[in-house]
């Protein structure tokens, strides 16, 4: 994975992962199950507008979050987008303080006033969900920026999807991150659609890698559905961009299981194309293989169930009885002082 | 516009005055995010148009609005008509450069050699919980930079005339369709029908205190009126349809017979479109004031998530209500 041009093919490790231990398969598996859960979740209370404006859900596409940030130490810093619970949870963001936030409560971690698309920690360096496309992009040049000045070996982890490609912030960023050597991991999220637009419908080139290359960043293709594949790319990407070599480009192929977001009908994919697509669901996928190597039994799987809808039903019980901002708040936190910028008295 | 018109969508209104501009001059084409069929535009105004005028007329563009605005300047500068779409107002910054650089200022620059005939139409959010991303009304923003037009239209009748008169006007022109109001009904005249930018148009007559306002809050203005006659108070409501040009005879003549004004928007209320009407007012009938004249504009914060700060980020009826009741 070094050198200007594109490293191709970053497959798949055998079954029982990188490290090959019980444990941490385990924990893969209940990392993605807790998001889908939370989302599921996430899609009821939306029917019953508990939670309301735009939800974007991640479900199908969890083993890219789950698979890269497991590779991070908790100094590095992610970035994501408005499609940003998994990676949430995954970075540590507690489910609770993510569903009072999509719930519009002040437990929540951006207070109630960001929403499904601004989850924000600082404590877990999750510097948010982003509602711009493109827009988190040179953000995580500036973050690697810092941490390179300042003297951090760390790296900041770049989350978008493939419909950003087309902006010019991803160019501006690619390339100021390579001139700079900093040290950014790009991670996209190629799940072929940007809304109701189909990647070859929106790209003169559709291999996403050559563009990263087109940069001197090297670049690898990885099954974003296959969450040790993601997790073994992420992990040597991570390790050499850790270690001084300029940014990385990680291009994780998914599919989204549902509809672009709560509005969208979903009227330009193929029925049988996302069917094709749910046969390689990452969760069965990886409880599949788990089982076969005899790490994992029914009474595992309905274990993990059990606490991650405990979790689920803890979080949803923990907003529920959440309170809101007082809205004489509405003015707070817009400059760090409040300042009376104009005559709001 | 006769009682028997048909009722259409807002939405619909300004799908109808593309379609008909399209028909008529061959010059006329769309590009945006996603607005082919079958998605159609995700607020639904180029619906069906692609399937009727083809794709090379009504074109997909990628995620990038600065291209798709640049694009429509550069195809307008040799006789075209480009309608580009931003999805979302919020993403007009991304696409600023082009917009504030180049089509507000390439017939000035070039000393009246070129003009620069597109047409940018834009959803704004607000009041629907989407987030300080995704619900900014910015025409102030738009008012700022000379050379561009701005237009706001209320009513689905209003919408296919001002847009009509935006794709054949000259100059680039901003058009806002508010999205709390892109699926009301009202009638709509068939066929083609433009309405002079720059026209304000009275929503309500009264006696007693003027409302200046546009987009959204007309509705909101009209409510609160209705509201204020039962107890008496007699409210002029004037639609100013486009901010730039803006109409100020009707607001001067309006608030001659009144006295008193309220200016109403969505827009930040901190430097907004309002200090402008306001200091127009206040200079010219300088001494036939009853009252200071009011604004009611978005609170100074980005537009929260949580319903009730959103709620309160926003004028609404109620409190343009109690606005006019102190003051009349
Ligand atoms: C600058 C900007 N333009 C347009 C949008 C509207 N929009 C939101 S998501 C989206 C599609 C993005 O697709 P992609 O980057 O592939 O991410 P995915 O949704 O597939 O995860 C669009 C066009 C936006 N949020 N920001
Ligand atoms: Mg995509």
């Amino acid at each position: 994975m070094t050198g200007a041009t594109a490293a191709r093919g970053g497959g798949a490790e055998p079954a029982g992962g990188p490290t090959g231990e019980k444990d941490h398969g385990i924990h893969l598996l209940q990392q993605m199950l807790r998001i889908r859960r939370f989302e599921e979740r996430c899609a009821e209370l939306y029917s019953h507008s508990l939670i309301r404006g735009f939800l974007h859900l991640d479900i199908g596409e969890e083993a890219c979050a789950v698979g890269v940030i497991d590779t991070l130490s908790p100094d590095d810093a992610v970035v994501a987008t408005y499609r940003e619970h998994g990676h949430a949870l995954a970075r540590g963001i507690s489910m609770r303080a993510a569903m009072a936030e999509l719930e519009g409560k002040v437990e929540g971690c951006s207070r109630g006033r960001g929403g499904s698309m601004h989850l924000f920690d600082a404590a877990t360096r999750f510097y948010g969900g982003n509602a711009i496309v493109g827009g988190g992009l040179p953000i995580a040049v500036g973050l690697a920026l810092a941490d390179h000045l300042q003297g951090r070996r760390v790296v900041t982890a770049c989350f978008f999807g493939d419909g950003a490609v087309a902006e010019g912030e991803f160019h501006e960023s690619m390339n100021l991150a390579a001139l700079w050597h900093l040290p950014v991991l790009f991670c996209c999220e190629n799940n072929l659609y940007a809304m109701g637009t189909a990647l070859d419908r929106s790209e003169s080139e559709t291999d996403l890698s050559l563009k990263a290359a087109s940069y001197r960043v090297p670049s690898w293709e990885v099954d974003g559905m296959d969450v040790l594949a993601v997790e073994d790319a992420a992990r040597s990407a991570v390790e050499t961009v850790r270690a001084g070599g300029g940014p990385h480009f990680l291009e994780l192929r998914t599919y989204r299981f549902r509809a672009h977001s709560m509005y969208d009908p979903d009227r330009y994919r193929d029925k049988a194309e996302i069917e094709q697509w749910k046969q390689r669901d990452p969760i069965p996928l990886l409880a599949e293989r788990l089982t076969a190597s005899g790490v994992l039994t029914d009474g595992d799987l309905e274990r993990i169930e059990g606490e991650v809808g405990a979790e689920v039903d803890d979080a949803v019980a923990f907003a529920e009885a959440g309170t809101y901002e007082a809205t004489e708040d509405l003015e707070r936190f817009v400059t760090s002082e409040p300042v009376r910028a104009g005559e709001a008295s | 516009m006769t009682t028997d018109d048909p009722i259409h969508t807002l939405s619909e209104a300004v799908n109808q005055a593309m379609d008909i501009a399209m028909a008529e001059d061959p010059d006329v084409f769309a590009l945006g995010e996603d607005i082919e069929d079958p998605i159609g535009g995700v607020m639904k105004g180029t619906k069906g148009l692609s399937t009727k005028y083809g794709r090379e007329r009504v074109r997909n563009t990628p995620i990038s609005e600065q291209a798709i605005v640049g694009a429509a300047i550069g195809a307008s500068l040799v006789g075209m008509r480009p309608i580009a779409e931003v999805m979302l107002m919020d993403f007009f910054a991304v696409a600023m450069d082009q917009v504030a650089n180049h089509a507000a200022k390439l017939r000035y620059m070039s000393g009246g050699r070129t003009n620069v005939p597109i047409t940018i139409r834009t959803s704004v959010g607000g009041g629907r919980q989407f987030g300080a991303q995704h619900s900014q009304s910015l025409e102030a923003w738009m008012m700022h930079i000379p050379g561009l037009k701005v237009a706001v239209p209320s009513t689905p009748h209003d919408a296919k005339g001002l847009l009509y008169s935006c794709i054949f006007d000259d100059d680039p022109c901003i058009f806002m369709e508010t999205m709390s109001l892109l699926f009301t009904r009202g009638p709509v005249p068939p066929g083609r029908f433009g309405i002079p930018l720059g026209v304000a148009d009275v929503k309500r007559a009264g006696d007693d205190v003027t409302v200046v306002t546009w987009g959204w809050q007309v509705p909101e203005a009209l409510a609160a009126a209705e509201t204020l006659a039962d107890e008496g108070i007699s409210v002029e409501v004037v639609d100013l349809r486009t901010l730039v040009p803006l109409d100020r005879d009707a607001i001067l003549r309006s608030v001659a017979k009144t006295t008193r004004a309220v200016v109403v928007h969505a827009a930040t209320q901190f430097a907004g479109p309002g200090a402008e009407i306001a200091s127009l007012v206040g200079h010219e009938l300088f001494g036939r004031l009853s009252a200071p004249v009011e604004r009611l504009g978005a609170a100074y914060s980005p537009v929260p998530y949580a319903a009730e700060l959103e709620s309160l980020h926003y004028p609404e009826r109620k409190r343009i209500a109690a606005t006019i009741r102190a003051m009349a």
